[in-house]
């Protein structure tokens, strides 16, 4: 993913030269699920990103269109922007291995 | 048509979809979810699209359409060739095409989450046209995509009591599952009405049937319907009615042959009535077929050719030798072929199309030639079954139906037709007749509903001018045809004019008796005559000499006693 010809800024490796993650999370109002989405996602993102993340938070209730444009089905969804490819994961964010690996920030294997 | 009533007023929304509306009454209910389920390639997207094609163009009601299968390019595609525009429709905001990407472990499930994603999407496309029909086609999918059933049923379940309270009309398609109609128990869900399609292929031949499975509150006709996907969409044929009130008509049109129409009380058939003529091979059913046809357009009226053994330009050059020129009927419109081999497909789809075919010429007249031939792609009891809705379905339009049937074996010709002999009106069996070293034809009329006919065979003749019936021959040695009737007739004529001649000369004698009788008798009275002139002389005289004499004696007895008058005598 280094191969990208243009890179903002905000993409460019972090001070310990790793990769910066761009994390957009769909939610609806202030569901339960929801709630624990932002909790979950927030906690996750501070525990092993540590200041190598951006994470957008959209209402898609404020934003209808959005859930066709981003193709929405389930959610709470998470979405990984950058680092490409793209990847996604749904649900309340409790199961954090399975938002680790969904995120790339573990191994299979581990 | 069967339409069946709506007795409770159950609000309705007309498909659009030729036949099916018929069939439900009325189309879908109004507002609520109803499921159209069948297996892979069995017509379901092309019966959701085309509700909400339609729905678009002839109701007024924008639709969303949201494909989990087919890409919204694809679908555009696939409804072109039907000569729907998904994307000007799309432009013009009568309808929305959204397609549900789902790929399988693609997405990671991290906890609980629920289907609002969808539900928003849907709301939004909704309210963005203010639409009234919803298709999800095919939501099933969303189990390959999705791991956690429990959530996913529960939302599923939440999804139709949505869309009932957003009041739209909804198909939701499923794949057709073992043992259950969706592969997922959708009809769980689905509980108002629930339409399953299907695709059989018997003896290589596939059938398209649609079924109403359940439609609460309302009534509706729980029989398979045969329906047909052509270059104007589907099309259901309602085949059975519901009751036998069919209008009928006393008025009678003429078979085209005037000594056969003389059989049938001097008018012909009932207009609107079903006649079977059936035959031994080249017995000349299709050119009875040809001249009934000919006959009708005669009249301006139009007729249907249905040919399942030969070509139109087949019948059209075969007939011209028996100077029945089809030809200019068909130029002027009034008289068309629809020619197809049987095996083409299966019966209930031949049904289909026969049905299309007369419901948009709309013919006085039909002719099947022959439906024999129909055998070959289903069993006698299937034909059967179809040939009494065709019949039923034309009787209600008030066509003339005839078929030909080609009867195989000489001897038990009378019973089979495919047994349609009891459901047709009139039935004329042509046979083949050997006698006599030739073979020749004759003609009976088994039956004629409602009128009376005549009972005689006659002899079925087929010349250069054309066709005819002759009475045949009654004589001492009993039914003559054929050459044998043509021997008995000359010798008939032979024994007349030696008869004939023997009575002249007869007459002749009498002539020449009576000649010589009063000559005979002219001279008696010449002889009578004289002899009575002779007697009259006679006694003329005789009177005469009696009166002398008496004068005589008179004067002499004067004289005597002296009274003369004379004075000669005085004393």
């Amino acid at each position: 993913m280094d191969e990208q010809p243009v890179v903002p800024d905000n993409l460019k490796l972090g001070e310990s030269g790793e990769k910066r993650y761009i994390l957009r999370l769909f939610v609806t109002g202030a569901s339960p699920n929801s709630i624990r989405a932002i909790t979950n996602t927030k906690n996750i993102c501070e525990k092993y990103l540590n200041g190598r993340y951006e994470l957008e938070i959209i209402d898609v209730h404020q934003q209808p269109f959005i859930a066709a444009s981003e193709d929405l089905i389930a959610i709470p969804m998470l979405m990984r922007k950058f680092p490409l490819p793209e990847r996604r994961m749904i649900g309340d964010m409790s199961d954090t291995d399975k938002v680790l690996r969904g995120l790339e920030l573990k191994k299979q294997e581990e | 048509m069967s339409e069946i009533r709506n007795g409770n007023h159950l609000p309705k929304t007309p498909t659009g979809i030729a036949g099916l509306d018929q069939i439900t009454g009325g189309g879908l209910p109004t507002g609520r979810p109803t499921l159209v389920c069948g297996e892979a390639g069995s017509g379901k997207t092309l019966l959701s699209t085309e509700f909400i094609v339609r729905g678009a163009l002839q109701y007024d009601e924008p639709g969303v359409f949201m494909a989990f299968e087919e890409k919204a390019e694809e679908l555009y595609m696939n409804v072109r060739s039907l000569g729907f525009d998904l994307q000007k429709l799309q432009d013009e905001k009568k309808i929305r095409v959204d397609h549900v990407h789902i790929e399988i472990s693609e997405i990671e499930e991290t906890g609980e989450y629920d289907l609002d994603g969808l539900f928003i999407r849907l709301g939004h496309a909704i309210d963005s046209i203010g639409a009234k029909r919803v298709v999800l086609d095919t939501i099933e999918n969303l189990f390959s995509g999705l791991v956690n059933q429990t959530i996913l049923r529960a939302e599923l379940r939440r999804m139709f009591h949505w869309l009932k309270e957003k009041g739209v009309t909804a198909i939701i398609t499923g794949e057709r599952g073992e043992g259950q109609l969706t592969r997922q128990g959708l009809e769980e869900y689905v509980s108002d009405c629930v339409i399953l399609l299907d695709h059989r292929i018997i003896n290589q031949i596939s059938t398209r049937r649609l079924r109403i499975v359940k439609y609460r509150g309302s009534l509706h006709g729980t029989n398979e319907y045969p329906f047909l996907i052509d270059e104007e969409g589907i099309s259901v044929l309602p085949v059975t009615s519901l009751t036998l009130e069919k209008p009928v008509l006393s008025d009678r049109v003429s078979s085209g042959i005037p000594a056969l129409d003389k059989m049938l009380n001097g008018k012909g058939f009932f207009r609107g009535s079903s006649v079977l003529v059936s035959g031994t091979a080249g017995t000349g059913k299709t050119s009875i077929a040809a001249y009934f046809a000919s006959e009708t357009c005669k009249r301006g009226e139009k007729c249907i050719y249905f040919a399942f053994e030969e070509s139109p330009q087949q019948i059209v050059r075969n007939m011209r030798s028996i100077s029945v020129d089809l030809k200019p009927y068909i130029d002027q419109g009034l008289l068309k072929f629809h020619a197809a081999r049987p095996t083409m497909y299966g019966l209930e789809m031949h049904l289909v199309s026969l049905y299309k075919e007369i419901k948009r010429f709309k013919p006085a007249a039909v002719v099947l030639d022959p439906i024999t031939n129909l055998v070959t792609v289903g069993s006698v009891s299937e034909v059967k079954s179809m040939l009494i809705r065709l019949i039923d379905f034309l009787q209600e339009e008030q066509i003339t139906v005839m078929f030909t049937a080609l009867t195989l074996n000489n001897t038990v010709t009378e019973q089979t037709d495919e047994g349609v002999s009891s459901l047709v009106d009139a039935w004329m069996a042509v046979r083949d007749i050997e006698y006599n070293g030739e073979r020749n034809r004759g003609m009976y009329i088994m039956k004629s509903r409602g009128m009376k006919h005549s009972n005689q065979v006659r002899e079925f003749v087929i010349t250069d001018q054309g066709l005819d019936l002759v009475d045949v021959f009654l004589g001492p040695e009993g039914v003559l045809i054929g050459s044998a009737r043509e021997a008995e007739m000359l010798r008939e004529h032979t024994n007349e004019v030696i008869k004939n001649n023997a009575v002249s000369s007869k007459d002749r004698e009498i002539l020449r008796k009576r000649k010589v009788l009063e000559a005979k008798i002219a001279s008696l009275q010449t002889e009578f005559e004289s002899v009575e002139e002779e007697l009259n002389k006679t006694y003329v005289e005789e009177q005469l000499k009696q009166e002398i004499l008496d004068k005589n004696r008179q004067d002499l007895t004067d004289k005597r006693t002296g009274k003369g008058n004379d004075g000669t005598n005085q004393e």
